[in-house]
């Protein structure tokens, strides 16, 4: 089952913290169609924040059709995310840690790392708005 | 949701002798929500939770709550003589609601000894073993005063993480007291800022966040902006200057940036500026 963590100095509102680790979780195969997502009650125990937040994220995802909520049962996954397949995915991975250690060799630290793939990804899907 | 409000106050003051603590107050607490009370001592909390329990009568006004409701005084109001197995007792021949199973079990998994005096408890033990004691009278509304006050960060963390749980357990509704705001961001759902004896802020904190931004500029175009948004605070230089406005993202100027306000800025800037407020629009649509 997936462990819901906080980081509590990002600025980004907590329910949307839970839809986004769903949403990762879902990307990376930890989560697949069918398994249950935590009760509110269980979430809370954990990381102490308001019922009612966890509920709001469940919501969420339900909107978007990843999950669906069986009353008294629990919610539960209904379809995985991302384009690729797992094999993909790993091909993908191997490829991309190359590239890392590349950078690494170059001399790039973990700042500048995640602040060059943040603006390439952020480049590539700008572009690809606009040719689509 | 159309459930009526747990809480409801219209134009609800409270004068003594001379001086009103609290004036033209209304507010609705909606049901299943936890609600935070913020705001500089004397602002009148204490006597707005007091009105909401029925401690105090209103000198104009009125409030009402729906269902049973239960209060925790300030200082954790225990017989220090008493041990907790003796206050849970006391708590049942008091309340004829009591759920004496709950109690129990809940003392049991805090591990807090049955046959310790509630004066040899640390804090955070005297807080769990207060807050069990509202909980247990099943209340459909819990008002609690400062319950965070003195209790070291931990003790915090764990009294909010048992009241988040009976929240989740039961739906209660929460109305609470505190001055420290980094435990309420994740905990709390709606907020209440009173400052002055009047509130000046009431409603859904993702709302709220949702509806004010932090714009940054140049000083000599920040009237102009002003007369489109509703300026909360202002700050900043002669040169630059920063205004917490009520509103969504706008299209700006080149020389100006915007950024999200938390939870704590959102405060503080209301309680700088008395005057400005954040009230839900239709006030009070009770059909």
């Amino acid at each position: 089952m997936i462990a819901f963590h906080l980081d509590r100095g990002s600025g980004v509102a907590t329910y949307l913290q839970l839809v986004q680790q769903v949403k990762h979780a879902l990307r990376l195969g930890t989560l697949e169609p069918g398994d249950r997502l935590p009760t509110a009650k269980e979430v809370v125990a954990e990381l102490a924040i308001n019922p009612n937040t966890v509920l709001k994220a469940y919501r969420e995802l339900e909107r978007e059709g990843l999950v669906t909520a069986k009353p008294g049962v629990g919610t539960f996954v209904q379809r995985s995310l991302g384009g690729a397949s797992f094999a993909e995915h790993a091909r993908l991975r191997k490829a991309l840690n190359g590239w890392i250690a590349d950078a690494r060799a170059a001399g790039l630290d973990q700042g500048d790392v995640e602040a060059l793939v943040a603006s390439v990804v952020l480049d590539a899907f700008r572009h690809g708005e606009r040719t689509a | 949701m159309t459930d009526l409000p747990v809480l409801e106050a219209t134009g609800l003051g409270k004068r003594y002798r001379r001086k009103w603590a609290l004036r033209d107050c209304s507010l609705a607490l909606p049901k299943g929500r936890v609600a935070a009370l913020v705001g500089p001592n004397g602002a009148g909390k204490t006597t707005l939770l007091h009105l909401a329990v029925g401690l105090l009568s209103p000198s104009e006004g009125t409030v009402r709550s729906t269902g049973a409701t239960a209060f925790l005084a300030q200082d954790k109001p225990l017989y220090r003589g008493f041990t907790v197995a003796e206050t849970l007792k006391f708590g049942r021949l008091l309340n004829p609601t009591w759920d004496d199973a709950y109690a129990h079990d809940r003392v049991a998994a805090l591990g807090l000894p049955l046959d310790a005096k509630a004066g040899t408890l640390s804090g955070g033990q005297q807080a769990q073993v207060a807050l069990t004691l509202g909980l247990a009278k099943r209340p459909d509304l819990l008002v609690l005063d400062e319950p965070l006050a003195n209790l070291d960060p931990l003790a915090r963390h764990e009294v909010m993480r048992g009241l988040m749980e009976a929240v989740a357990e039961t739906g209660l509704t929460v109305l609470l007291s505190s001055h420290v705001m980094s435990d309420l961001r994740d905990t709390c759902d709606w907020l209440v800022v009173l400052n002055g004896g009047r509130v000046q802020v009431s409603g859904d904190i993702d709302e709220l966040i949702a509806g004010h931004r932090l714009l940054t500029g140049p000083a000599e175009d920040a009237d102009a902006l002003a007369r489109r948004v509703e300026v909360v605070d202002r700050s900043g230089s002669r040169r630059q200057v920063s205004l917490l406005a009520r509103t969504g993202p706008i299209p700006l100027g080149p020389q100006w940036t915007e950024r999200p306000v938390d939870l704590e800025e959102l405060v503080l800037a209301y309680l700088r500026r008395p005057d400005a407020a954040s009230l839900p629009r239709p006030t009070l649509a009770t059909a």
